[in-house]
């Protein structure tokens, strides 16, 4: 096993990111429905909104033109894949150890001299001689553990058709408007998380042909490596 | 076609991927996944849930301060906008179709039938939700003092109201017309039902999304299939905008 990404990840990386495209460009259009953002349970007027969202332009959603009916078949046609390519991916790193060896931090990663430290040598490099750095590894285990699941969850607790099942989620999230408000920003969370994302990934082109292929494990990282 | 921004790549390859998912929308591929998920998703919603479970209710004080109309928020007809001032002595709620005996109800006798109080929350497809106190028949009462028949697959509601030209007109299947939430509500709030929200009698389908809550309702009918009803597809926002038949997400 030389390769750089196993096979379940890159599968996962690609159809998961044809699924967060939809979604994303959908989702605009879903927004531009009713542009206002509350907290709690209900909300309906403007007045009380914590936030007014524009509208999104129609290069920029899904279809082109504002049609809430085919956005909406399109966000929970692609939800299946998001949120099965989830479950996936979770039980592929636990099984394969990917989250163990490469994702999971320990204390030493959370100081500011370690993240200072990453920020200044990853200039460039992919680190892939050491494994992810502890940036890389704080800002994968936010978007697997925190971003990606939030999305689902919020998902879910907005449907009222799925609340019967399991009213507390919508509780938790704090009301049904709450969730909604979650779902919003969740959304952009995991856009910012991709603009770095590609831009890193561009700088070293490399990175996207191993993610497509495999690519080679650098030398160092052949034998089983702990700590 | 609409025009791409040629300035920003970025545009130009999202412009890109959302014209090929108009293309693809036209696709009978495409068209029967989404139809899968629709049926999918509603067999799941049941499955987890159970086809009997209830919507969450709120206490008063969790009662948005007012509740918003939407759609059709009044109706022209003189005959309606008469007795919307007398209080309704003349409406009559038709329970006809496959049913062994047609009803047709005044408002008194509608409210002399057993009745459900529930504070429930209304969430509308565009995103907004109000919390209201609706007091109603449950459905179930009604079709079986009709004595609706084995043959009847699904319930349509024929509304008062028209929206661009057409009659309004919704349906649920036998499931939710006998899921105990489902009722038909004359008064919100305490109050009999403004005109904005239906009066004098709107359907509450509490697992569903707002479009499914059909108001001004005149009669209920019992149907086999709603093929033959409007252009299809089981009621007016599924005929005149596409939106989906199952509205549980």
């Amino acid at each position: 096993m030389a390769s750089r990404h196993t096979i379940s990840t890159r599968l996962w990386h690609w159809v998961n990111a044809g699924a967060i495209i939809v979604l994303f460009m959908s989702g605009l259009n879903i927004s531009n429905a009713h542009r206002y953002l509350y907290w709690g349970n209900y909300g309906f007027d403007p007045k009380d909104a914590w936030l007014s969202v524009i509208r999104f332009p129609g290069w920029a959603t899904i279809p082109q033109h504002y049609n809430l009916a085919i956005a909406r078949d399109w966000h929970l046609l692609a939800a299946w894949p998001f949120g099965l390519g989830l479950l996936f991916i979770w039980a592929a790193m636990l099984a394969n150890g990917h989250f163990r060896h490469n994702l999971m931090t320990s204390p030493r990663d959370w100081t500011p001299g370690a993240v200072l430290a990453s920020l200044k040598a990853h200039s460039g490099s992919d680190g892939g001689a050491r494994g992810y750095n502890p940036v890389q590894k704080i800002l994968y285990g936010a978007v697997f553990g925190v971003l990606l699941p939030l999305m689902l969850f919020t998902g879910l607790a907005i449907s009222p058709g799925f609340e019967p099942a399991a009213p507390w989620l919508v509780e938790v999230l704090g009301g049904r408007q709450s969730a909604r408000s979650l779902h919003f920003i969740a959304a952009w969370g995991i856009f910012a998380f991709v603009v770095i994302h590609l831009v890193l990934a561009l700088a070293n082109w490399r990175l996207i042909l191993a993610m497509i292929t495999g690519g080679k494990r650098p030398a160092e990282q052949e034998a089983p490596a702990h700590g | 076609m609409v025009d791409l921004p040629r300035r920003s790549l970025l545009a130009g390859i999202a412009a890109l991927g959302a014209s090929a998912c108009s293309k693809i929308n036209q696709n009978e591929t495409a068209r029967s996944l989404i139809s899968a998920a629709e049926d999918g998703h509603r067999a799941v919603h049941r499955a987890l849930a159970g086809k009997q479970a209830l919507a969450p209710e709120y206490a008063r004080s969790e009662r948005s301060p007012s509740f918003r109309g939407n759609g059709s928020v009044t109706i022209a007809d003189p005959f309606y906008q008469d007795q919307l001032a007398k209080g309704f002595p003349d409406w009559r709620l038709e329970v006809r179709g496959l049913v062994g005996k047609p009803l047709a109800l005044t408002l008194a006798e509608v409210k002399a039938l057993p009745q459900r109080t529930q504070i429930t929350r209304h969430d509308c497809v565009e995103g907004w939700s109000a919390i209201g106190e609706w007091r109603g028949v449950p459905l179930a009462h009604l079709l079986d003092a009709a004595e609706v028949q084995e043959t009847a697959k699904f319930i349509v509601f024929r509304c008062a109201d028209t929206l661009y030209g057409r009659d309004y007109y919704e349906s649920i299947d036998m499931v939710d017309a006998y899921h105990p939430q489902t009722i038909i509500a004359h008064s919100l709030n305490g109050e009999p039902l403004p005109e904005k929200n239906g009066a004098p009698l709107r359907m509450r389908i509490e697992r569903q999304l707002g479009y499914k809550h059909a108001k001004y309702v005149k009669a209920i009918e019992a149907v086999a299939s709603f093929e033959r009803i409007g252009q299809g597809k089981g009621g007016f926002w599924e005929d005149v905008a596409g939106y989906q038949w199952y509205a549980g997400i």
